[in-house]
């Protein structure tokens, strides 16, 4: 056990339930009613904006898996930059439209903006269930981040008392989330943010005066891990996989009901095309973490006795908390830890919160109980966001871990299957209601397929064209696929049964 | 109300950048000890945020309305 880390860690741990109770009271609004407790009252400035969409989508299970990928795989795992570098010209050119939309017309989720537009309550209700499937692995995942900073603190695992401390942490979320609603997470988020950027720019700066530079770093990776694999003949290998790998996850990143919380929660359009330009900080920081990888390989960490267990227990997802602890003294090991445990603790309420406003609109209120006062509907949707974190709790503590990972593999691949809807939707009204279905259920489909033929242990699938193998990631190909069927058959329906008559919002409402 | 700028079609570029994987799957030349892999895509997130800047900055309309 290391004590001096211990005591780091549970005293900023406690720091931050303190400000999760506190944050109720910060812009206070009526909590009864959902837009206030779900989206934060719709009041975040740019500043605030700026730490909870940072705290949102670099999450926990990022800052331990891409530096485990690049530690295991090399430079395949360094997608993830490619990845975020093209989500900001996305969100600068979608999403303050969604922003607009859904602000005119009250709508909370992504759900609601397709109920207004298409007036088709089905297609509405498949992208709802989407994004709940979508979402539930994900924030399972969170827990796998917890757990492994947690182990590497010395904690036991495994039995009722090596879940003990995940329990605990899961239940001080669960509370504060429920009182303060999206408040919370944004205000913890500034503290995460601060800690994680003091944590990187510490390891970047350390590690390669410890080690002697990055040259020496590099000089230590194996030369096969530098470097992505030169496709042979009659392929092209894993040039298109790393593309299509950092497209797809582009496209689907906003689909994902945790972002689209983040996005509506802001107090004006502007404020997202602001973020578009300095959320890439971000990015910049997740690069060098990525590096992290590299680093625990030029250090040896996994042939150190001391570490054996860890590897032992949970993989390369041990290759950073080994180098933290290798590197820095404990003290700072605890903030450290503090700093990844409570960045797996804001997404995980933010994704709560998501699942649970779009349970409460769009399945809820919709199919169950329309005539539901304001104050009953902000109510169910508290009881769910409790509900949703007990299920991830018992996925994380029931199941294998490597389900939790293999469904969000496939939760990729799904939610890219809305974005025809939503994503076109909030430029066109072409598409029609019907063949949106299809071509998501086509997609989900194929996506689900592909995912099947490869043992859901990857997501690169390759499709043979003129000879030529284009091995690439299944999102994207299945929602090629989906939005042909929809566009074909939306040119057919327009003719013979349009449903533009039922859209509900106007051109202006867009800008 | 927000005109869009046909400046957006910048935003083509990192597209073009990240999809035109040859261009940059390589060792040589280094920076700092880092492999141009790797710094190369560094640079293309600074460059990509500059470009949304700039975009951002070309639809601002003007006057007291732009601060907020």
């Amino acid at each position: 056990m290391n004590w001096t880390a211990i005591v780091v860690f549970v005293g900023l741990f406690l720091f931050i339930t303190v400000l999760g109770f506190v944050a109720a009271q910060w812009r206070r609004g009526d909590l009864g009613l959902l837009h206030e407790w779900g989206l934060g009252g719709r009041r975040f400035g740019t500043f605030v904006t700026w730490f909870l969409l940072g705290g949102d989508l670099y999450t926990a299970y990022t800052f331990i898996a891409v530096p485990a990928l690049m530690y295991g795989a090399g430079a395949l795992g360094f997608f993830a930059v490619p990845y975020t570098i093209i989500i900001y010209p996305i969100l600068y050119v979608v999403y303050p439209r969604l922003w607009s939309v859904a602000h005119r017309h009250g709508y909370v989720t992504a759900a609601d903006f397709i109920r207004g537009r298409y007036g088709n309550r089905w297609l509405g209700l498949a992208v709802a269930v989407t994004g709940l499937v979508a979402t539930m692995p994900y924030i399972a995942l969170q827990l796998v981040g917890m757990e492994v900073v947690i182990g590497a603190l010395g904690f036991p695992g495994g039995g009722w008392f090596g879940d003990a401390p995940l329990i605990i942490a899961f239940l001080i979320l669960a509370a504060f989330t429920y009182t303060s609603g999206l408040r919370a997470p944004a205000m913890i988020a500034v503290v995460k943010d601060v800690l994680i950027y003091i944590t990187v720019i510490a390891a970047v700066i350390a590690v390669p005066m410890h080690l002697g530079g990055f040259a020496r770093i590099f000089a230590a990776v194996p030369p096969a891990k530098q470097l992505l694999a030169v496709p042979g003949p009659g392929t092209l290998g894993s040039y298109s996989g790393y593309a299509t790998l950092a497209i797809g996850s582009a496209f689907a990143l906003f689909l994902y009901p945790h972002s689209m919380t983040g996005i509506l929660s802001s107090s004006s359009a502007r404020v997202i095309r602001r973020n578009a330009a300095i959320l890439p900080a971000y990015s910049l920081m997740l690069g060098f973490l990525a590096l992290l990888g590299f680093m625990a390989l030029a250090l040896g960490v996994g042939s150190m006795p001391e570490f054996a267990d860890g590897f032992k227990r949970y993989g390369p997802n041990f290759s950073v908390p080994a180098l933290l602890l290798e590197t820095f003294p404990s003290w700072f090991v605890g903030v450290a830890f503090a700093a990844i445990a409570i960045g797996a603790l804001v997404p995980a309420a933010i994704m709560s919160i998501a699942t649970a406003n779009i349970f409460t609109r769009n399945i809820w209120r919709e199919f169950l109980h329309p005539a539901c006062t304001d104050d009953e509907e902000a109510g169910v949707a508290k009881i769910a966001s409790l509900v949703v974190k007990v299920g991830a709790l018992f996925f994380i503590i029931f199941l294998p871990q490597q389900y939790a990972i293999q469904l969000q593999l496939l939760g990729g691949i799904w939610i890219i299957q809305t974005a025809p809807s939503v994503m076109l939707g909030l430029f066109t009204r072409y598409f029609n209601s019907w063949a949106l279905l299809l071509g998501w259920m086509v997609g989900i489909v194929s996506g689900t397929w592909m995912a099947a033929t490869l043992d859901f242990k990857g997501a690169v699938y390759a499709i043979h064209l003129f000879g030529v193998a284009i091995p690439g990631y299944a999102a994207l190909y299945s929602v090629i696929l989906n939005l042909a069927v929809a566009a074909v058959l939306s040119a057919v329906l327009n003719v013979v049964a349009s449903d533009r008559h039922k859209d509900v919002t106007l051109a202006e409402d867009y800008a | 109300m927000q005109r869009a700028s046909w400046l957006r079609l910048l935003f083509l570029l990192p597209f073009a950048a990240v999809i035109w994987v040859p261009s940059y799957n390589r060792i040589e030349p280094t920076l700092g000890g880092i492999p141009f892999f790797f710094w190369y895509q560094l640079l293309w997130i600074l460059i990509a945020a500059a470009l949304v800047g700039v975009v951002y900055r070309a639809e601002q309309p003007p006057g007291p309305g732009a601060r907020r």
